[in-house]
């Protein structure tokens, strides 16, 4: 009985997890690059949401409505400017551009919004929760699960039945080949980029909600991302919710059993697949 | 009858290079001496400046040459450092063979690290090394006898009573906080010419040309016979090796630990990636550059906080982008001055092409 409550936990915390690595899997799956930034983009996103609720008394869902189109143009502007300069055979340039980038963007916060822990309002919701069958399940964790299978229904959809997403799988197979059937990569990746930036919009929703937040809070949330995707397998996304959904599981029972074991038990569990399946549980993408 | 073959010569020396030699030697030397000459405060100051440049050079030959981009350098810091105190706070050993003890533990935790990490390509490599950093400095966070996640101080007396301590007092005359800091300074210079020597000589053997061939074309050097694996697991070994030794020493200095501190990646692993890449990556004379640049940054920002990082990391973004090769190596490239010359040159031969192979 105790144990289905910590598992029912863990999946519904899996779905913020599935949240935050499927913009990654996303960039990843288009354009090979690993966006050392991706968690600091989450935080980002988060205190702009934070700015809005707070200062104008918004309903976090109607804020994100409003950040979502402003990280669009920011992943577009980011995919153009930088990364789209760094990408090709090396992996060195894109690696450390990211990288360089989540330090400016730490930091900047820092100076912005000091080292305090913050939270964002959503009211009443905070605490809602409603009874599952045996279980008691808090309402904004369940809507994050909800959200996570949303967005990967949603991307799997536009890839797979939209021209946008023919033209993301054509430049993810051949770019050059792509580039001769007239897409213009640079503007199909800045696009994806701009897509996983509102995927970000959304993770940073419900990571601000449910916990506090502080400028250095990217770096683990890259790592739980990246964590996500490699259970799962590259180039899957039903397989980065899957895997998600076990880092999640697999720390609320390493917290179960000791409170200080949540983030180790998430880690040795990936260093697990890693070791069985070293292309993860689902594998779809040959690299 | 036979063709006459003019008589074809390898060099990698340049008058250049030799010089660079003289002036190398001519800095230890004035180096050695410098607990005699400066004060207290500047050898602190040159011993961070040694320190950081071990963990530099430590991390551009993993990165520069042997294309194993890591972000998790930071699990031998602070793994070389914990094993250092353990040894002198659990076994009582003297905090000099401590050192070395930390150094071929962090070798021996390359090896499972290795095992998991080596399974991800690329960019997955750098998180994973990120991750298993993590799993270190969480499970050093839950042994309680070190301190748990709160840390603990090196003994008072450990440290003073240091070998060499009572020499240099007798000797010179010094304070026991002076003399333990002239001999970590010492060993830090000593350290730090063994590591440029080591990489210089690595680069310049049959091995180190594999290196480069492997990096600049994996397939290639592996159709040629070089042990591409094999080559990049020998490189991590040794780069685990000296990164130990530095954090281990580092941390010889500090006397108190923290799980945070000791596996901080802005500390040992960011400041280095941006020493390298603003210094000039896969050159040995990029992180020399970087480190001093770093060194007078960080002296003139000091009172700017985070602005400081937000500035480093710019400016990364900056060289990466549009001078890839870094300070040193747009320069090396202007003039063809190489301090520390690496590169193969083929000479004697019909004098069309003088290009030869870069490596």
């Amino acid at each position: 009985m105790n144990m289905l409550d910590t598992i029912v936990q863990g999946v519904l915390l899996g779905g913020l997890y599935a949240l935050f690595a499927a913009g990654l899997s996303l960039v990843f799956g288009i354009m090979r690059l690993v966006n050392l930034a991706h968690g600091d983009l989450i935080v980002l996103a988060a205190f702009l949401l934070l700015v809005l609720v707070s200062t104008l008394g918004l309903n976090p869902f109607l804020a994100a409505l409003i950040v979502a189109p402003v990280m669009f143009a920011l992943g577009y502007a980011l995919q153009e400017v930088l990364f789209n300069r760094t990408l090709g055979k090396d992996v060195l340039p894109p690696l450390l551009v990211t990288f360089g980038l989540s330090i400016v963007i730490q930091n900047g916060l820092l100076e912005g919004f000091s080292a305090d822990s913050r939270r964002i309002s959503a009211g009443p919701l905070e605490t809602a929760s409603m009874g599952l069958g045996p279980v008691t399940v808090g309402l904004m964790p369940l809507m994050a699960l909800l959200s996570a299978v949303a967005v990967v229904v949603g991307l799997n959809l536009l890839i797979y039945r939209t021209a946008l997403g023919r033209a993301f799988r054509a430049t993810s197979d051949d770019t050059v080949t792509a580039g001769l059937m007239g897409i213009r990569p640079r503007k199909i990746f800045a696009v994806a980029t701009g897509l996983a930036m509102v995927v970000v919009t959304i993770a940073a929703l419900y990571l601000g909600t449910r916990a506090n937040f502080d400028p250095t809070a990217g770096p683990a949330r890259l790592i739980y991302a990246f964590e996500a995707v490699i259970i799962g397998g590259l180039g899957s996304l039903w397989g980065t919710l899957a895997g998600g959904v076990i880092l999640g599981v697999a720390q609320t029972v390493g917290a179960s059993i000791n409170p200080e074991w949540q983030i180790l038990s998430g880690h040795l569990a990936f260093l697990a697949v890693l070791l069985i399946k070293p292309r993860g549980l689902f594998p779809r993408a040959v690299d | 009858m036979s063709i006459a073959m003019p008589s074809l010569k390898v060099e990698t020396g340049s008058k250049a290079s030799s010089l660079a030699l003289f002036v190398a030697f001519a800095v230890l030397a004035l180096g050695l001496a410098a607990p005699f000459l400066v004060s207290r405060s500047t050898v602190q100051d040159l011993f961070f400046i040694l320190t950081m440049l071990v963990l530099a050079q430590s991390w551009n030959l993993l990165a520069g040459y042997a294309g194993l981009i890591s972000v998790g350098q930071q699990v031998f810091v602070g793994f070389g450092a914990y094993a250092m105190f353990g040894a002198v706070i659990l076994l009582g050993v003297d905090p000099l063979p401590a050192i070395l003890i930390a150094g071929v533990l962090s070798m021996l935790l390359a090896i499972p690290t290795a095992f998991f990490t080596f399974r991800l390509y690329g960019p997955y490599f750098a998180i994973g090394t990120w991750v298993v950093a993590e799993v270190v400095r969480l499970l050093f966070a839950q042994w309680k006898a070190l301190g748990g996640g709160t840390g603990t101080s090196l003994p008072r007396e450990a440290v003073r009573d240091m070998a060499g301590v009572s020499l240099l007092r007798d000797l010179f005359g010094m304070k026991p906080a002076e003399a333990s800091d002239a001999i970590t300074y010492w060993l830090a210079l000593i350290l730090a010419a063994a590591t440029i020597g080591f990489i210089y000589r690595l680069l310049r053997s049959k091995q180190g040309l594999g290196l480069a061939a492997v990096r600049d074309n994996e397939q290639a050097a592996r159709a040629v016979g070089v042990d591409a694996r094999r080559m990049k697991a020998l490189v991590y070994l040794a780069t685990a090796f000296l990164t130990g030794l530095a954090g281990a020493l580092i941390y010889v200095q500090k006397a108190r630990i923290s799980p945070d501190a000791a596996f901080s990646v802005t500390d040992w692993t960011a400041y280095v990636i941006f020493i390298v890449v603003i210094g000039g990556i896969g050159t040995i004379e990029g992180p020399i550059l970087g480190v001093v640049l770093f060194f007078l940054l960080q002296n003139l920002m000091a009172d700017y906080g985070s602005w400081y990082l937000l500035m480093l990391g710019l400016s990364g973004i900056l060289v990466m982008l549009f001078a890839p090769r870094g300070l040193w190596g747009a320069f090396s490239d202007r003039t063809g001055i190489q301090l520390f010359p690496v590169r193969r040159k083929l000479t004697g031969g019909p004098s069309i092409h003088q290009g030869g192979f870069h490596g």
